[in-house]
């Protein structure tokens, strides 16, 4: 680590590598876009065709964790390297909540981004992983704003609503981001006393406090996740104002993968567009079969602190 | 007042387009070959360029984009440098091919790679360096003698460029807070219209 207070590393010629604006950075570039949940080097290769902006490398998708329970846990370093090796979008994997051993693996497999995900079985009851350490940045799951500024106090480069992973229910993801964003346009409307008040209530750092009410949105790019299974759906959360889509199980649990990714891809380009949404809306064959979210089976959304 | 298009069908076009509002400029974004309407420049910005282009060639744009893109300034950042090039190394990528350049994507590796760096440039920051944010970014490998090298990194290779009234960065100025990248197109722009 550098000693001038960043988290960058210093090599010749004053590159920088690792900064938070770098990391931060790439985040950015995915706005706008679809990142997909794949299981084989296959479905990347779908998934890049369709036009998605990236891709998730798991083993298993949350549809299946679900169903089958047991530990779910990081991927095989061989089935990441057979995606990252399919593709020239960028490849992001999961670590299990807390297991800074899976993120150090997965950094040094070249993984473009880190899940710190509640999708799999966390490895820690009260602390994640401090992202301060690494190059690569991390993305984090967030039920509502003090949960996102905490992940980003962590380190987190980018934020997604957690939404009820494997589904196909958007109600959860649609309660997450309304909850993020109304927080927000509170905030806006804060004077300073109030917002010291407001950070200790959600436990989050005073300073992205601050940043965030003067921005009028999150510091870091922020992703709808966890139920989204239709061109609708995905429009739905860009109209509620996230910044691009996570789709899981939703495209490779469908009748016809491939044009139901693209359909979505779509979606979310032209998501003011009713009649565009219309027209990729039409023909894409089965849904995922839809898991009706009810408080007791909401189950990965309550992993994280 | 001249106004500017920003290509927003994927990636950090929101970035660009506050900073020419903020040095000036009438923005709007493009999605639809009818959004060229009226533009007197167009900004292609920094995304997945394989995103990019399947959205470009699926809504009609390639045609549209490469005609305007003739005649008018048009800028293109990381994914919109590979979109401005004429050759890219494959074929199946859908690009404008304008610039008298050959680029090579991903140049730098994977993420852990990406950089900052600071940038004498050209015609635009020549006293003070410019922060330039590299992000998986390309890098030009060959630039044919009607293009002019606005930049190189302290250990080779070119990453801005400009062929008359086309400029190509291989890094990312909408993702600092300095102007002056955006405040040189807003004039290139302007001095097309006199």
């Amino acid at each position: 680590m550098s000693s001038n207070g960043t988290n960058g590393h210093m090599t010749s010629n004053d590159t920088e590598k690792g900064t938070e604006k770098v990391k931060r950075g790439l985040a950015q570039m995915l706005k706008g876009g679809v990142i997909m949940d794949v299981v084989t080097p296959d479905q990347a290769k779908i998934a890049e065709d369709a036009g998605a902006c990236a891709v998730m490398a798991l083993e298993r998708v949350p549809a299946d964790i679900r169903v089958q329970g047991g530990v779910a846990r990081m991927s095989d370093p061989d089935m990441i390297e057979g995606i990252i090796n399919a593709v020239t979008i960028p490849v992001m994997a999961k670590a299990r909540i807390g297991h800074f051993v899976e993120a150090q693996i997965l950094q040094a497999l070249g993984v473009d981004y880190i899940d710190e995900s509640e999708v799999l079985t966390p490895a820690d009851e009260e602390h994640h992983i401090n992202k301060h350490k690494f190059t690569v940045p991390f993305v984090c799951g967030c039920r509502n704003l003090g949960e996102a500024l905490r992940r980003i106090a962590e380190g987190a480069a980018m934020m997604r609503t957690k939404g009820e992973a494997g589904t196909g229910d958007v109600v959860e993801a649609v309660r997450h981001a309304r909850a993020v964003h109304s927080e927000i346009r509170k905030l806006t409307a804060m004077d300073e006393d109030e917002l010291f008040t407001y950070a200790k209530n959600i436990q989050a750092p005073y300073t992205l406090v601050k940043e965030t009410a003067e921005l009028g949105r999150l510091p870091v790019v922020n992703f709808a996740a966890g139920g989204v299974a239709t061109p609708a759906d995905a429009a739905l959360m860009m109209q509620l104002g996230v910044d691009g889509v996570f789709v899981g199980s939703g495209i490779f649990k469908s009748g016809d993968p491939a044009k139901r990714a693209k359909a979505i891809v779509e979606a979310v380009t032209h998501y003011n567009d009713p009649a565009i949404l219309a027209q990729v809306s039409r023909g894409l064959g089965e849904a995922m079969v839809g898991i009706n979210i009810t408080p007791d089976n909401i189950v990965l959304g309550k992993r994280g602190w | 007042m001249p106004k500017i298009g920003i290509l927003a069908l994927q990636g950090a076009f929101i970035e660009h387009q506050k900073m020419l509002d903020t040095v000036g400029a009438e923005t709007t974004q493009v999605r639809l070959p009818d959004d060229l309407q009226d533009l007197d420049g167009l900004v292609i910005p920094g995304g997945e360029s394989t995103t990019i282009g399947k959205l470009a060639t699926q809504y009609g744009l390639i045609a549209p984009l490469r005609e305007f893109a003739r005649s008018k300034p048009t800028w293109g950042t990381c994914a919109g440098l590979i979109f401005l090039a004429k050759d890219i190394g494959i074929e199946a990528q859908p690009i404008l091919g304008l610039m008298d350049i050959q680029v090579n994507r991903n140049a730098f590796g994977r993420q852990v790679d990406s950089f900052e760096i600071p940038l004498i440039i050209k015609g635009i920051a020549e006293d003070a360096p410019f922060p330039a944010v590299f992000i998986r970014a390309p890098m030009v490998t060959h630039a044919q003698p009607t293009v002019t090298v606005l930049a190189t990194l302290p250990k080779g290779g070119i990453v801005a460029v400009q062929q008359q009234h086309l400029l190509g960065t291989a890094f990312h100025p909408e993702l600092t807070d300095d102007l002056r990248f955006h405040e040189y197109f807003y004039d290139m722009v302007k001095s097309n219209l006199a």
